[in-house]
């Protein structure tokens, strides 16, 4: 009974064919690869996509069976964003954790040693952490909250009916599938893009989608201006389609494996795979989370943006520079000189837009500078900027050639990247984070602002040791290795490096503990703003009663 | 495919690339200051202040 109330006869609609029919081919081409492939990694993955595509299927039927829902008829997609928030928060606790593990096993490797386990060691489970916690968590954090900023600043509903809970779903698959693969040991090697090919053309359908949502979604939109959060949103999806392409390009071995061979080779395929690591950190987890900056900042400070000339020239400069900087992973090898020059000069001139976004987005606060007292939210998203400020300026510094002379290699350089990681693409996620469920579960507030206090300073503390920590073992690191003694030879010899390290690695680990510990408040924050949390205040009588006239 | 050569291409990319790149900067400035659209900016600016309730 309640289910007819809830839907209403289906007008024939395209999505609800094509998507289902791309999911059963996918359903499908698993089966035929479970039956006949030799490779037995190829077969568990195999069986693991089929089973996401049955509940694909089994979503599909349980809400489309009866007839489009009502949800579906009126008002935003809510549904699709809050399932975002769910997984973003259940990847990032995933993620984490595992990303502690490997710590520990750096710091204690006779206690987290399982020759036994292969899965367990730590050349599968670090493409896993950093996988889960860029891809799993941070991607689903930007589709989430890509879906709920475009929709508010067009004013349109998400085009496309049931496409975003595909590119949701099919997302998770993608993650799933991948996440398996690596404990299996299926790798294809390459920085951040460690899927091999079936993942990457999986992804490819997913990414299609994604595409078409966000662009059909602001073609339909009703205010004239195209935010600069969607500008954002838009660069990012579009140039992760053009680097994921062009990194994956490859010749799998045999339909049935899970091997494939790049089209590339040698200092080319150095360059590609930089070209696009580089911009995974440029696009995906810059210009995607400026997006978040641009909209959520502004909406909690209820401040509008400080200056949206600035942000058009911080946008424009900063997709046009990004897209050259990646020849600086590349300083001292086989690469031409001129290209390492390349790289390093535009990673220097990088600096000046990313410091642009970063005053657009504090100075944001003129005039509700109070609220860093009284709003822990707001002071996550803002602590969140410095942290971009802070790891863009670290980043241009160490792209010149003497000093990634004495930093790469090291530990500097994972210190670098977690002061970007989880000062600025954590702390914004959470801010926004803590922003999206009260008003997408229709909260009047979070259930404990206390706790958000507690995650703050437990996690800021956290970060503090995990970067001062790898400074110090890195900066080192580098020096220990270019010491050399009055004869010419070298000093020390590897292992009295590690040895050094060892008191830091356990600082790392203990940093990585905290900044998990605030997640793990977070998680039961939120959890309890959704159960328990009192209702927003209804609209007053008199309010609708005049509407309704 | 005479003349084309490793060379050729790389003093074209370097000496045009920096025409290029100057234009596209004096674009974007020019479109953030033009006068005429900053009533539009000033708009979009309180864009995210003013979508609350549904469509």
């Amino acid at each position: 009974m309640t289910a007819a109330a809830n839907t209403s006869p289906a007008p024939w609609r395209a999505d609800l064919f094509i998507l289902p029919l791309i999911v059963a081919l996918g359903a499908l081409a698993a089966l035929i690869e479970a039956a006949r492939s030799p490779d037995p990694a190829m077969v568990i993955q195999a069986w693991t996509f089929l089973a996401c595509m049955i509940a694909i299927g089994a979503f599909y039927l349980k809400t489309y069976g009866g007839g489009i829902p009502l949800e579906e008829r009126e008002g935003y997609a809510n549904n699709v964003v809050k399932a975002g928030v769910i997984a973003s928060m259940f990847w990032g606790i995933a993620g984490m954790l595992v990303g502690l593990i490997i710590a520990l096993q750096l710091s204690f490797p006779n206690l987290f040693y399982f020759p036994d386990w292969a899965w367990t060691n730590f050349g599968r489970m670090r493409p896993l952490h950093t996988s889960a916690v860029i891809f799993a968590f941070g991607g689903n954090v930007l589709i989430a909250t890509s879906f709920y900023v475009v929709q508010r600043t067009s004013r349109a509903r998400l085009f496309g009916g049931s496409l975003p809970w595909f590119v949701f779903w099919g997302y998770n698959t993608f993650i799933v599938l991948a996440g398996t693969g690596y404990l299996l040991g299926v790798t294809e090697g390459r920085e951040y893009a460690e899927p091999e090919w079936y993942a990457d053309l999986w992804l490819t359908v997913v990414w299609v989608g994604y595409l078409l949502t966000f662009l059909g979604t602001i073609i339909k939109r009703k205010e004239p201006h195209i935010y600069v959060a969607n500008w954002f949103y838009l660069a990012f999806i579009a140039t992760i389609a053009m680097l994921h392409i062009v990194n994956n390009l490859s010749i799998p071995v045999s339909p049935l494996e899970t091997k494939s061979v790049s089209l590339f080779s040698g200092v080319q395929d150095a360059l590609t795979q930089w070209w696009y690591g580089h911009n995974a950190v440029g696009f995906f987890l810059t210009a995607g989370f400026l997006g978040i900056m641009y909209y959520f900042i502004p909406k909690r400070a209820e401040r509008p943006v400080y200056s949206y000339r600035l942000s058009i020239v911080h946008f424009w400069t900063l997709i046009f520079i990004y897209i050259w900087a990646g020849p600086h992973h590349l300083l001292y090898t086989a690469l031409p000189d001129w290209a390492q020059t390349l790289g390093m000069t535009f990673s220097v001139i990088l600096w000046m837009p990313s410091w642009g976004g970063m005053i657009n987005g504090l100075m944001t606060l003129s005039g509700a500078w109070d609220k860093l007292r009284t709003d822990p939210v707001i002071r996550m998203l803002v602590v969140s900027v410095a942290f971009y400020g802070m790891s863009t300026f670290e980043g241009p510094v160490m792209s010149v050639r003497t000093v990634n002379a004495l930093s790469h290699y090291t530990n500097w350089t994972i210190g670098h990247v977690h002061s970007g990681a989880l000062g600025w693409v954590g702390y914004v996620s959470f801010g926004a984070l803590y922003c999206l469920v009260p008003w997408l579960w229709k909260k009047k507030a979070l259930f404990s602002n206390a706790l958000v206090e507690w995650h703050f300073w437990i996690s800021t503390l956290g970060i503090v040791l995990y970067i001062t920590s790898m400074w110090v073992a890195g900066i080192m690191q580098g020096l220990m290795w270019r010491a050399y003694n009055d004869f010419g030879f070298l000093e020390y010899s590897f292992v009295e490096t590690v040895v050094a390290m060892h008191p830091y690695y356990i600082i790392r680990a203990l940093g990585g503990l905290m900044y998990l510990t605030g997640v793990l408040i977070m998680a039961y924050n939120l959890w309890r703003t959704v159960k328990d949390a009192p209702a927003e205040a209804a609209v007053p009588a008199n309010l609708v009663a005049a509407e309704a006239v | 495919m005479e003349g084309l050569d490793y060379e050729t291409v790389l003093a074209f990319c370097q000496s045009w690339s920096v025409v290029y790149f100057s234009l596209m900067f004096a674009v974007a400035i020019a479109y953030a200051l033009w006068p005429s659209n900053q009533k539009g900016f000033r708009e979009a600016a309180a864009l995210p202040l003013q979508d609350d309730g549904d469509i």
